[in-house]
């Protein structure tokens, strides 16, 4: 049965069902709802529910928690997800499991509270000090956002790799019907890295600090393999309208949604554009969009934001086709109308200069 | 002919690495002493910090995890809340538990969280060269207050038991110093203490150990030893702060 | 079909609820919906406004670029939002509190005064619901009788006690509109 839910509180009940059995938050808006639907639900389920001092001691008990064995996660926004970025660099230095939700708000600083896409670097480059990744995946409905927290724990268990579900405002307060039927733990991650007492079996060490730089170098190259595998296997997007496209849309999340009733009205208008929405950001799909530019030679970003994923798909197309970038940063949300507008007299333009 | 003193099963077969004088090789000991005599090597786990005494986990034969500087109580916390049985103890140096971990550590006393700090207070940073740290003494010398610590500028030294004490969530809280045969037994004693309070699931515990930093006191250990009873138990007054029975 | 509305006015009025009322309605109906609150620090008295979207297929963007439907609770939403409105569009008005008149003479408004027909029942609160009924009969988007007969469901735990009241507010502003 569909329920109308918010983002928000979607997440919460996927991540149960998940398996979740730790949720450590600290109050921040956009994604309060989340913080109060945890301290409701995991009791109820069994689990463990604490709000702490601050973000930087949730993600230290998500830490403890994913150490001794539990599928744990936090949740914050903008601000609160810098904080964390202290114990995300451990979660991966040490490869523990960990999923964090961040409902991204206008930025830097205290910004305001208003959906935004700002994070887009902070999430896809790591974040924290050090040579590492986290797998970012970025949902685009509540649908989608409660579909992706089984799979982030997977992910997250798959690899020993903190995993970021990106949303943001929007996502996390519209309310979209939602089913849950389908959501479950699957499968049971072999733990043999975990601390539980070293009951007749030789005791365990899990840390970062590696004085040698012979084997923080080894364990680096060992990280890096890791997020080869990564990106081999795990890369997810979905494309719209691109068979026949002469316009290619590059949009994630909610951008994407709005780019989506954008297109709509620029097909009314016979203008044939399509769109790619990559839902891994890390690892992003380089070569997808490269392969697009075999027949396709513009290339419309659109991003909440003043233009950071733009440069992956720069990255993406090394130099082929043309690239042009449309940017709505500080928690404004644009019109699919205003898109259109902006795309067609863009698509206008540069057939202008093909035939010329 | 009888075995009177050995090498504790939860202590691994390896060397102490610590500085001559230091006392952290007599705590890293005791703790795997106390370990042995209340039959929990199978269910004990340490959080180690960052600073001198995150080696630690070179010598317990435990599982033991390395926390970020001054996270030991929120991890400490999150590992308890999942393994409800086990005994947790974090081993914090007096930076890592009374400067940047200051949020984590009140908290997890808060909250009454069931874990065991082992705060070790030598009053310096250690392991980055001998700064001042937040126990520092007034008019000590430390690397970064070269004339003696001035309250004016750098505050005063803090009581962390005397802190925590007014907290509803602690339940076992003393001071001690491993700075004598006699003190050492005490101090054992009191880890002790701190443990059953954990496992009988009293409350939060804090076991405060003044300990010598003869490298960065730029003494020697002797003199470590008596600068601890005859100075520093004048700021930091031994024995129990805090017994909930 | 996909057919836009924005609900606005004064936090405290309903008016989020009013949204989220239609929407579940629409959901249970079988229909796509989403439904877009505007949040702010404002929980009393500020602006509040939430936008729904409905449709037979699979919506493409929650935020709406130019609104086939608009209900005004309070003067400063019917000024902000009747220009956004589709040309041909409705308007419904809390006349109440409104001064309806309008520069725009390509849209249809309607007066609906919802305090007055609310405080017949005794509970001022309910305005919101009289003004939903209102507006379910002038642009028939779901089925009334459909909402009336799973209105407990539609309106969730909490406020079952308040059931009766509520269905009355919604006939009493289904009524008032004349075919």
């Amino acid at each position: 049965m569909k329920r109308l839910m918010s983002g928000n509180a979607a997440v919460g009940e996927a991540a149960i069902l998940s398996g979740c059995t730790c949720y450590f938050g600290y109050p921040i808006t956009p994604q309060n709802e989340l913080t109060e639907y945890m301290a409701k639900r995991m009791p109820e389920s069994g689990g463990i529910f604490i709000q702490a001092e601050s973000e930087i001691a949730a993600i230290n008990m998500v830490l403890g928690a994913s150490v001794a064995g539990a599928r744990a996660m936090t949740s914050s926004s903008s601000p609160g997800i810098s904080l964390k970025q202290e114990g995300i660099s451990y979660l991966a230095a040490d490869e523990l499991p960990a999923v964090i939700v961040n409902m991204v708000r206008g930025g830097p600083g205290m910004g305001n509270i208003s959906p935004a896409q700002s994070d887009y670097m902070q999430a896809t480059r790591g974040g924290g000090h050090g040579d590492y990744k986290t797998i970012v995946l970025a949902p685009s409905s509540v649908q989608e956002l409660a579909d992706i927290v089984p799979v982030a724990f997977d992910l997250a268990d798959m690899y020993r790799n903190p995993v970021i579900i990106l949303g943001d405002g929007m996502l996390g307060q519209m309310m979209e019907p939602v089913e849950f039927e389908h959501i479950k733990k699957t499968k049971d991650y072999p733990k043999d890295y975990i601390l539980t007492g070293a009951e007749n079996r030789p005791s365990r060490m899990v840390r970062s600090l590696l004085f040698d730089t012979k084997e923080e170098e080894e364990h680096n190259w060992k990280l890096f393999r890791k997020f080869q595998r990564i990106e081999n296997n795990e890369i997810r997007y979905e494309t719209y309208l691109v068979e026949d496209a002469e316009l290619v849309v590059i949009a994630y999340g909610i951008a994407a949604r709005i780019a989506k009733g954008a297109i709509k009205r620029l097909r009314q208008e016979s203008i044939k554009a399509g769109l790619l929405r990559p839902i891994t950001l890390w690892p992003f799909p380089y070569k997808q969009i490269r392969e697009l530019a075999k027949t396709i030679n513009d290339f419309f970003v659109f991003e909440m934001s003043t233009g950071q994923m733009v440069e992956d798909v720069k990255l993406s197309l090394e130099g082929r086709g043309h690239i042009s970038f449309y940017g709505r940063p500080g928690g404004v949300i644009p019109t699919p109308i205003e898109i259109a507008r902006i795309i067609s007299r863009h698509y206008y333009k540069s057939q202008k200069v093909r035939k010329s | 002919m009888k075995k009177i003193y050995t090498r504790p099963n939860a202590l691994k077969d390896t060397h102490f690495h610590y500085c001559p004088g230091c006392g952290h090789g007599i705590i890293n000991r005791i703790i795997a002493e106390v370990i042995d005599e209340l039959g929990l090597r199978g269910k004990a786990i340490c959080v180690a910090p960052a600073g001198c005494g995150m080696l630690i986990y070179n010598y317990l034969d435990i599982d033991t995890l390395e926390s970020a500087h001054g996270r030991g109580a929120a991890v400490a916390t999150g590992i308890k809340r999942v393994l409800p049985e086990n005994l947790i103890f974090s081993y914090q140096g007096d930076g890592d538990l009374a400067a940047i971990g200051t949020a984590e550590g009140f908290h997890a006393a808060n909250r009454g969280e069931l874990i065991t700090v082992i705060f070790v207070n030598n009053g310096v940073y250690g392991m980055t060269g001998g700064q001042m740290a937040p126990t520092t003494l007034k008019e000590q010398i430390t690397t970064t207050t070269p004339s003696g610590r001035n309250p004016v500028n750098a505050g005063y030294p803090v009581k962390v038991c005397e802190v925590f004490s007014v907290l509803d969530g602690t339940s076992y809280l003393e001071r001690v110093a491993v700075s004598s045969p006699a003190n050492i037994k005490k101090t054992k004693k009191a880890i002790i203490k701190a443990f059953q309070h954990q496992l009988n699931r009293t409350g939060f515990s804090l076991v405060e150990i003044l300990s010598p930093c003869p490298t960065n006191w730029k003494m020697s250990p002797l003199e470590a030893f008596k600068w601890i009873d005859e100075v520093m138990t004048k700021q930091f007054p031994l024995g129990v702060i805090k017994e909930v029975k | 079909m996909l057919i836009k509305t924005i609900f606005s006015g004064f936090g405290g009025q309903g008016v989020l609820s009013m949204g989220y009322t239609l929407a579940n309605t629409a959901m249970h109906e079988g229909k796509y919906v989403t439904y877009l609150p505007s949040y702010g620090v404002e929980v009393r008295g500020g602006t509040a406004n939430c936008t729904v979207v409905i449709s037979d297929e699979e919506i493409a963007s929650p935020v709406a670029s130019e609104p086939e439907f608009v209900v005004a609770m309070n003067q400063l939403s019917f000024v902000r939002f009747q220009s956004i409105l589709q040309s041909g569009g409705l308007l419904l008005v809390n006349s109440s509190l409104v001064n309806t008149s309008s520069a725009r003479g390509d849209i249809e408004i309607i007066s609906v005064p919802t305090s007055e027909l609310a405080e017949k029942l005794g509970q001022i609160k309910v305005a919101n619901m009289v003004m939903l009924g209102a507006f379910i009969k002038a642009t028939s988007i779901v089925s009334f009788d459909f909402l009336i007969d799973h209105l407990a469901e539609i309106l969730g735990e909490g406020k079952s006690k308040l059931i009766q009241l509520n269905k009355d507010a919604l006939e009493t502003g289904y009524n008032f509109i004349k075919e």
